[in-house]
């Protein structure tokens, strides 16, 4: 299989690998597989454009349903990537940084949500959340309902969001390594010192992109919303669920607000992309 | 104390390729070749139905295999709305039942059906958790705004229906969510999240023991028709279009009927 070599170089300047390192590793017949899945991608995502009226466009995604939809999405999305940089910092760090039995187990267990059906982390979430759940029951009793409301959406979100910024977090703080901390502890650095200074600007394009694909995964989270939070217009129903239900009465109007997410979504990748990417450890 | 350098890539990239791969093989081994022990290869007939006739037409396509041996009856459950959108894009279903004369009726002005024939009515039921803790009586009770009440959403046909019994009462629902489908409604009130929901008489029927039913008057306001049809489609063979009409009237005949009419569905 030969391909031309004006299509190679071509290519090889579209991709954003260090140049120096592309020509060595990459044999000329990836190219038709790597054009393939770019296709597989892409595709999808054209045909559906194809598919907007586009004269009724704005009346569609400026509805007073599909308004309500993406303002609550965007805040939930919000909430949900504070919730996970809150709660997923310090555990990439203790997954990366921490020496204890049970380490590898523990980092199996996290990257769970990754893969598991997000139907079956509502299913998951309603055993402990719910109302006859593991934790629901004496929740209950305090007078906290959570099934049916925002934070039951947000707790969603968080549950499959969560792996995506614990993983890249982690990777970039084993890429990046131990020395600088070392040196700087040294230096009479405090642990909180150390992290504050060293480790996290060291780290931080992982951290964006980290933070960036929660944000995403949170923002186009399903399953699990639909399972554990139900459905209800400016309380539980995020702009996933609105296409979904819009999708039954008018599917012009679904297509819209599809593509009103993937805008989101670019939108956001790219935004910090183009900022993190530069110093991105590999 | 030495710093530990970076020596390789992370475990949890290790950990995703496998997963990956796992997820891969399972895939393929999902999809399996259909011939018969003798030799002969079987005819497949596809019958696109409501979810709502799952265990009726789990049983009638059983007994239909029985009767035609050497047929292969594959049933697609999902919405009518679903259903009615994968027909419109060519999915390859020879016949199909809907919960609604509506979303069939969407098929008939695309030529894609044609006759269709109702075979079961069914209506609007109160569903509560086992011994009725909130003690719904009527439909009344469940205005309550302290109820966790669950309800389709409007847009689908379980939540048309519902509509049309409230308003026809005159009353405002407040629910806590409206839900995809009259299968969410149920799971919600048996996982125990919801105080009550509005569901088919058929869904109370088929949840057993796990909630209780309570029927209300103003049902009468909202009698959904399911409807049957003979889809046109191109690829038919002789053989699956003689065999769809024999589905067909398997449903319409009257032990089809009795299936229906022990799952809790009315007759037409």
């Amino acid at each position: 299989m030969s391909a031309p070599a004006t299509s190679e170089r071509a290519a090889t300047t579209r991709t954003r690998l260090d140049p120096a390192e592309v020509p060595a590793g990459l044999p000329r017949w990836a190219y038709l597989p790597a054009v393939g899945g770019g296709l597989f991608v892409v595709l999808p995502l054209v045909a559906m454009g194809t598919r907007v009226d586009w004269s009724n466009y704005g009346g569609l995604v400026t509805s007073e349903s599909a308004r309500s939809a993406l303002a609550l999405s965007l805040q939930t999305a919000t909430a949900s990537t504070l919730l996970c940089l809150v709660l997923g910092i310090p555990m990439a760090l203790v997954l990366a940084r921490g020496r204890f039995p049970g380490q590898h187990l523990l980092r199996s267990l996290v990257l769970v949500p990754l893969v598991l059906p997000p139907v079956v982390g509502g299913v998951a979430l309603l055993s402990t959340f719910g109302r006859r759940g593991l934790l629901g029951e004496s929740m209950e009793v305090l007078g906290l309902q959570i099934a049916f409301s925002t934070t039951a959406v947000v707790l969603a979100q968080s549950f499959v969001a969560l792996p995506f910024l614990v993983v890249s977090l982690e990777g970039s703080l084993r890429t990046a390594g131990e020395r600088y901390d070392v040196v700087a502890a040294s230096l009479g650095a405090s642990p909180a010192t150390v992290l504050r200074r060293v480790t996290l600007p060291l780290v931080w394009p992982g951290l964006v992109s980290g933070t960036v694909l929660a944000f995403a995964r949170a923002l186009g989270e399903f399953g699990a919303t639909i399972t554990f939070a139900g459905s209800l217009q400016g309380v539980t129903r995020t702009l996933p669920l609105e296409v979904y239900l819009q999708r039954e009465t008018d599917p012009d109007a679904a297509v819209a607000l599809s593509l009103l997410l993937v805008a989101v979504a670019v939108v956001v990748i790219a935004a910090t992309h183009h900022r993190g990417a530069g110093g991105a450890a590999r | 104390m030495t710093a530990a350098l970076p020596r390789r890539t992370t475990r949890a990239t290790a950990a995703l390729a496998v997963a990956a791969s796992a997820a891969v093989a399972l895939t393929a081994c999902s999809t399996g070749s259909a011939a018969t022990s003798d030799g002969e290869v079987d005819t497949t007939l596809t019958v696109f139905a409501a979810a709502s006739l799952t265990a009726a037409f789990d049983e009638t396509a059983a007994d239909f295999e029985a009767d035609h041996p050497g047929v292969d009856v594959r049933l697609s459950l999902a919405g009518s709305s679903s259903l009615v959108a994968q027909i419109q894009q060519g999915a390859p279903a020879d016949v199909v039942a809907t919960a609604d004369t509506a979303t069939m009726n969407t098929l008939v002005a695309d030529d894609l059906v044609d006759a269709p024939e109702p075979f079961a009515t069914n209506t609007l039921e109160i569903v509560v958790p086992p011994g009725n803790p909130t003690g719904i009586a009527n439909l009344q009770d469940l205005t309550d705004p302290g109820l966790n009440l669950v309800v389709c959403a409007p847009e689908v046909p379980c939540g048309a229906a519902t509509t049309a019994v409230v308003d026809h009462a005159g009353l405002t629902l407040q629910p806590v969510s409206e839900e995809q489908s009259v299968t969410d409604v149920l799971g919600k009130v048996t996982a125990g999240e919801a105080d009550a929901g509005l569901v088919y008489v058929t869904d109370v029927a088929r949840a057993g023991d796990r909630v209780e039913g309570v029927a209300f008057d103003e049902s009468a306001a909202a009698v959904n028709t399911y409807p049957i049809a003979m889809v046109d489609r191109s690829g038919q063979t002789p053989d699956q279009a003689d065999l769809a009409q024999q589905f067909v009237d398997a449903v319409l005949s009257p032990d089809g009927q009795a299936v229906l009419a022990d799952l809790g569905f009315a007759a037409p």
